[in-house]
């Protein structure tokens, strides 16, 4: 049990990263990358929806959906169930921790639309996970978008400075750069752990 | 509305991908080989056009203040139809290109549309949107594939094409597609996640480039005619 945790773990931060490896979650990712501050906080905040969607959504569909033969109607309840929790989490914060509440701002309501949240729970349904798994994948998750997410903020603000073509401002840069550090996240790619 | 300006807004000037820059995820994903990539394109325009058409239709009916929720809800009803579809009719698209079928409904474009266009625009207007667009970002696709496939595995159009026993078109993506040069070649980067980031960073630097290239010559032609024009009042 323990070495699947923690198989799990470490292919959700290195291996098979969010960003990196798998395409989730690319337009935060690419919008929230100006600073490694505001970078730091979107990514607390994915882990956290994250790690709590995984859970609900594993309940609901285990508990309600499959019971009723509706689990086709999957992707229907996982949406609104993010859409649900993002909007619960945002009142939660802001009556209970206002300072972390006015630190993440605009970006909480916007995880409503990053695929890697509905991702991680279409893929911990692909993966038949255990309640456990589910949680220890969705946090997991969440920590390597974080981490991808605050090591290219560094490298963004480094590309201020740089002399690239013209034509490569704003979006085209950040692109190729990623791909730069993408390539070093290949490094663990042939990584096997049990 | 103008058709012909809005075939030309959803191909090149505003764009999707290239230009508006949204719902890039799936885009760098899943170009790895032109069955995918078709198979994912065309999806996306089915979809979309049929958001549009609904959202146009009940964009007097929806109230402001939830009309998010309402869109997402329009959005996802569609994407399970062809998701379900596509399991039953084309196993193998639907194998390959996994969770990112579902994950169309947090894709941007579609929503983005529903909000900025469909909101304001007629039914008949929203319905050929959504065809344009949609053909936009499948031109996008096409051409990623394209490019990542030769330069990667040095071939054309994998698993749409077979052509080990005659030339045909295969729909459960066994097909080869056309060898151009030996794999052995090929910078096989160019299939992982590293060729994703960079085709689309290079691809939106040219269309940039050639956007700022336009923009220069219709200022001269401009500038030139004012000129012309002060020449022969000075005269």
């Amino acid at each position: 049990m323990l070495a699947n945790i923690l198989s799990i773990s470490l292919g959700a931060i290195l291996i098979n990263n969010f960003i990196f490896s798998q395409f989730l979650g690319c337009c935060p990712f690419l919008g929230c990358s100006n600073k490694v501050d505001t970078a730091a906080g979107m990514g607390l905040a994915v882990v956290f929806v994250m790690g709590l969607a995984s859970a609900i959504c594993w309940v609901i569909d285990n508990y309600i959906l499959i019971p009723l033969n509706l689990a086709f109607l999957e992707t229907l309840a996982f949406i609104l169930v993010i859409a649900a929790l993002v909007q619960f989490v945002e009142m939660f914060l802001k009556k209970s921790v206002p300072s972390l509440y006015s630190a993440l701002g605009i970006y909480l309501p916007l995880i409503t639309t990053n695929c890697a949240v509905l991702g991680v729970v279409l893929l911990n349904v692909q993966n038949n996970y255990n309640f456990i798994e589910s949680v220890v994948y969705g946090i997991t998750g969440g920590l390597g978008f974080m981490l991808a997410i605050v090591l290219f903020a560094s490298v963004r603000e480094r590309t201020q400075f740089s002399d690239y073509p013209e034509c490569f401002e704003g979006f085209p840069i950040c692109l190729v750069s990623a791909a730069l550090v993408a390539m070093a996240f290949m490094g663990f790619s042939g990584m096997k752990i049990f | 509305m103008n058709r012909k300006q809005q075939f030309k807004e959803g191909l090149i000037t505003n764009n999707p991908v290239l230009v508006q820059q949204i719902g890039m995820c799936a885009t760098m994903a899943i170009t790895t080989t032109l069955f995918n990539g078709i198979g994912m394109g065309l999806s996306v325009l089915i979809i979309l056009t049929c958001c549009n058409v609904v959202v146009a239709a009940l964009r007097k009916i929806i109230p402001d203040e939830i009309r998010l929720a309402i869109f997402v809800v329009v959005i996802a009803g569609f994407v399970t139809i062809v998701d379900l579809l596509l399991q039953a009719f084309i196993p193998a698209l639907s194998a390959a290109l996994g969770v990112f079928i579902p994950l169309i409904v947090v894709n941007c474009i579609i929503i983005g549309r529903a909000e900025a266009f469909c909101q304001k625009n007629t039914v008949k207007d929203s319905f050929f949107d959504g065809i344009f667009q949609g053909l936009g970002y499948t031109c996008v696709l096409i051409i990623m594939c394209v490019f990542r496939e030769f330069v990667g595995s040095g071939r054309f159009g994998g698993g749409l094409i077979d052509v080990a026993n005659g030339f045909r078109f295969t729909l459960d993506g066994t097909g080869g597609g056309i060898q151009i040069f030996p794999e052995e070649f090929g910078a096989a980067i160019m299939n992982l996640p590293f060729g994703g980031f960079l085709t689309l960073g290079l691809l939106i630097g040219l269309m940039q480039y050639a956007l700022k290239r336009s923009e220069k010559k219709k200022k001269a032609a401009e500038h030139a005619a004012k000129e012309a024009a002060l020449k022969e009042v000075e005269e």
